[in-house]
C-alpha cells in the first residue's frame, strides 16, 4: 500500500535572484511560504509541479511537506524552515526583507 | 608570483565572454536549466539554499593586494559585503544575482583571477603549502609546480568528463600543511641526489569513505612529471566508475584494484605518452619558476619587535599563537585569524580585505595566502615590523590570537547556505568558540583542531580533526556524530567515532566534556589533546560523553 499523501506546498528558486520562492494558489510565484498554495492530493501536486518545472525563470522545482498554520502552510522539516527564514549567521535573505511583493 | 602572459590574459577574457553570452540566452530562454547548469557549473557558479553562489579560485591560496583589493570591492558592489574563505582554498560569495555573475567574473579577470574549474567533474583548483617560499623546513616552493598543473589542466581536452571531480595538492615541505594525503593525488616535492622531483600519493580522501592516499611512486623527477600524472589521471579516466558516484572518486579506484594493479597500469600509459611530451612543459615550468623568486629579505635589526614583545602582554600573546618560523632571518610568517570567537569561520568583510591588503603593501612584500584552515597567512613579514601590523590588525577586528587553538575551527557552510548539507555547522563553531572563550581554557587547553562538516561530503574535514563533528539530519533533527584522534598532518589518521550522535543543542556541552575530560587526565600541560588521545585511547572519553549509558552498563 502506498503511503497517504501528506500536505505539501511546491518551491523552487528564483532564476534571476536566485531566492527561495513557492507557487501560490493563483500559480503565481511568491516569496513568503505563507503565501504559497497548500496542495492536499497527489495528482494535483504532480499537475501543478509538471508545470512549475516548465516555468523557465524558476530553477529547481520541487515539492516539499508543509503543515496548515494559522498564517498559512509551515515547513516541517529544519531545511524548510532555514530555506524560508535565511542563513543563521547573519540576519541576511528572506528573515531581511520578510514576504516580498509577488514575482 | 605568478603574471598572466597574453594566451593567459585572452583565454580568460574569451571565457567571461562565452559565459556571459550563456547567461543572456538563459534569462532570454534560448537555454534551459538542464542544458545551463554544467555550464554554470564549469564557472564557479551553484545555485545553493537561499541564492547562488560563485566560488572563485584561489590558485595555490595566493594573492596579491590588488586581488584582495579586487576581491573586497565585488563583496561589496553585487553581493553583502563579504566573502567566505573555503577549505580549497577558494573564496565563495553567497549572494550574487545572475544577471550580475558575467560582470563579477570580468572584474576578476581584470585582477588575473577566474572561476574556471571550481566545480563540475574536472581537475580542480590545485592547492598548496599556505606557508609555500616561507616555511623554514621547505625543500622548494611547490608553486611553480601547483601553477604547471593549474594550466595542464584547465581545459585539458581528455579531463572535461572525469568520472567525478579530481583534486591535487602540493607541498615542498616535510611536515604537511596541505593535507596531501587526503586528495586524489598529493604531491610532495622532494630532492633526491641533487635532482628535484615528487613523490607521488594517490587515492586519498575524505568524504563518505575516507582514505588515506598510497604511494603511487617514490620518486618522479620533474622532468617526467606531468606525463606522469596525466597518465594516473588517464587510467582513471577510463576505469573509474562512473554506474555509481560514490564509488567515482579514485580513492576507490585504488581501493577496488589495488594500488599494484593502478601502478601497472599508469606506468603502462606513462612509457606511450611520455614521448609525445617534448618537453615544453619543463620550459614552461622554468619560466613560472621565475615568477616565484622570493622577495628581497631585509637585514635590519629586529628590536622593535622584542621591545614590543616583553612590554605588551597583548601583543606577546598573538605573536606567540599566530607566528611560524620563516626561513629568513628576522622574518616570520603572520597567521591572521578569521576565527575570532562568535565569527563565521573564514568569512573576511570587504573592509577587512581592503585593510588587509594595506597591511601587505605596508609591511608584508605584497603578498598573500589564504589557508585550507580558512586563515589569512602574511608569508615574509619582517620581525620589525610585527608591532605596527598587529596595531592595524586590531583596528579591523583582525588580531585575535588563536591560531592552532579550540577556537580556530574549520567549519564548512553547512545547511546556512548548502544545498547539499544535512546539518548546520557555523553556529556549532561559533557556540563551541563562544563557550570556551567564557571558560577562559582557550590556552590550559593549548593545541587542538576542531574540524566540522555540515554532511558526509566533509568539506568541513570532520575526519582529520583531532575532534572531528560530522552533522546529519537523523529523522529530521539535526544530529551531531563526533570523532576523536583523526590527524591531518604527514601521519593522516582518520578519526575514530565516538559512539551515538548529539541533538544541537547538546553538542557543545559534549564537546566541553570531552576537553575537561582531557585537562583531567593529561600529563601535563606538554602533553597535547591529540597525544593525550594517543596514549588514553576513546574509553575515558566515551565515558565522558556518555555518562549515563556508562552507568546503566555498569550496573547491568
Amino acid at each position: 500500500m502506498s503511503r497517504p499523501f501528506t500536505p505539501k506546498v511546491i518551491t523552487a528558486n528564483a532564476l534571476l535572484q536566485g531566492d527561495v520562492i513557492y507557487l501560490s494558489e493563483s500559480s503565481t510565484w511568491v516569496r513568503d511560504l505563507h503565501e504559497a498554495a497548500l496542495i492536499f492530493d497527489a495528482a494535483r501536486a504532480e499537475a501543478l509541479l509538471a508545470v512549475a518545472q516548465k516555468d523557465g525563470m524558476v530553477v529547481g522545482a520541487y515539492l516539499t511537506d508543509a503543515a496548515e498554520g494559522k498564517h498559512g502552510p509551515e515547513p516541517t522539516h529544519f531545511r524548510e524552515e532555514f530555506r524560508r527564514t535565511g542563513p543563521s549567521n547573519y540576519p541576511h535573505g528572506k528573515q531581511e526583507t520578510g514576504a516580498r511583493a509577488n514575482v | 608570483m605568478y603574471k598572466y602572459n597574453d594566451f593567459d590574459e585572452s583565454f580568460v577574457r574569451n571565457r567571461v565572454a562565452q559565459f556571459s553570452a550563456q547567461v543572456a540566452r538563459r534569462i532570454d530562454g534560448s537555454l534551459s536549466e538542464e542544458e545551463f547548469r554544467p555550464l554554470r557549473l564549469m564557472n564557479g557558479l551553484y545555485l545553493q539554499l537561499h541564492a547562488y553562489m560563485l566560488r572563485v579560485a584561489i590558485p595555490y591560496g595566493t594573492l596579491n593586494p590588488n586581488q584582495m583589493d579586487q576581491l573586497a570591492h565585488i563583496a561589496e558592489k553585487y553581493d553583502r559585503g563579504y566573502g567566505h574563505f573555503t577549505t580549497r582554498q577558494n573564496i565563495q560569495y553567497n549572494w550574487p544575482k545572475l544577471p550580475d555573475v558575467p560582470a563579477i567574473l570580468s572584474d576578476l579577470a581584470d585582477v588575473e583571477m577566474h572561476a574556471i574549474q571550481t566545480s563540475g567533474n574536472t581537475i580542480r583548483n590545485v592547492t598548496a603549502d599556505h606557508f609555500a617560499g616561507a616555511a623554514a623546513d621547505e625543500v622548494t616552493d611547490p608553486r611553480p609546480v601547483a601553477e604547471l598543473i593549474r594550466q595542464w589542466s584547465t581545459d585539458h581536452p581528455e579531463f572535461q568528463f572525469l568520472p567525478r571531480k579530481f583534486k591535487v595538492a602540493v607541498t615542498g615541505a616535510a611536515a604537511d600543511r596541505a593535507v596531501v594525503r587526503a586528495h586524489d593525488v598529493g604531491l610532495v616535492l622532494k630532492r633526491q641526489g641533487g635532482v628535484l622531483g615528487a613523490e607521488i600519493i594517490v587515492g586519498g580522501g575524505l568524504g563518505r569513505t575516507p582514505m588515506v592516499g598510497k604511494t603511487l611512486k617514490e620518486f618522479v623527477t620533474f622532468d617526467d612529471l606531468l606525463p606522469y600524472l596525466e597518465a594516473t589521471v588517464s587510467v582513471w579516466n577510463l576505469l573509474g566508475r562512473r554506474d555509481n558516484k560514490y564509488k567515482a572518486r579514485i580513492k576507490i579506484t585504488v581501493h577496488e584494484h589495488g594500488i599494484d594493479d593502478i601502478r601497472a597500469r599508469v606506468e603502462e600509459r606513462f612509457a606511450a605518452i611520455k614521448p609525445t611530451f617534448d618537453g615544453v612543459d619543463m620550459e614552461m615550468l622554468r619560466e613560472i619558476e621565475g615568477h616565484f623568486v622570493p622577495p628581497i629579505f631585509a637585514d635590519k635589526p629586529i628590536e622593535a619587535y622584542t621591545r614590543a614583545y616583553s612590554a605588551d602582554p597583548v601583543f606577546r600573546a598573538w605573536a606567540d599563537t599566530n607566528l611560524a618560523a620563516h626561513k629568513a632571518d628576522g622574518y616570520a610568517i603572520v597567521t591572521v585569524s578569521l576565527k575570532k570567537p562568535g565569527q563565521t569561520p573564514g568569512d573576511a568583510t570587504a573592509d577587512q580585505m581592503r585593510a588587509l591588503a594595506q597591511i601587505t603593501r605596508d609591511y608584508a612584500h605584497d603578498e598573500l595566502r589564504i589557508s585550507h584552515e580558512q586563515n589569512v597567512i602574511l608569508p615574509h613579514v619582517h620581525k620589525s615590523n610585527l608591532p605596527a601590523l598587529h596595531a592595524a590588525l586590531k583596528t579591523v577586528d583582525l588580531a585575535t590570537a588563536n591560531v592552532g587553538l579550540v577556537s580556530d575551527i574549520i567549519a564548512c557552510p553547512g545547511m546556512d547556505y548548502c544545498a547539499l548539507a544535512t546539518a548546520r555547522a557555523i553556529p556549532v563553531a561559533q557556540g563551541i568558540a563562544t563557550r570556551f572563550e567564557e571558560l577562559k581554557l582557550e590556552h590550559d587547553i593549548g593545541a587542538l583542531k576542531i574540524k566540522i562538516s555540515g554532511c558526509i561530503n566533509a568539506c568541513g574535514h570532520h575526519h582529520v580533526g583531532h575532534i572531528g563533528i560530522l552533522g546529519l539530519d537523523r529523522a529530521g533533527v539535526e544530529n551531531y556524530q563526533i570523532t576523536l584522534g583523526g590527524d591531518g598532518t604527514e601521519d593522516l589518521v582518520i578519526g575514530d567515532r565516538t559512539g551515538p550522535g548529539f541533538a544541537y543543542d547538546e553538542i557543545v556541552p559534549a564537546i566541553e566534556r570531552i576537553l575537561l575530560c582531557y585537562l583531567d587526565l593529561r600529563d601535563g600541560p606538554e602533553e597535547t589533546f591529540l597525544a593525550a588521545y594517543r596514549r588514553l585511547g576513546l574509553a575515558p572519553f566515551k565515558a565522558a560523553l556518555y555518562p549515563a549509558k556508562e552507568e546503566k552498563a555498569n550496573a547491568a
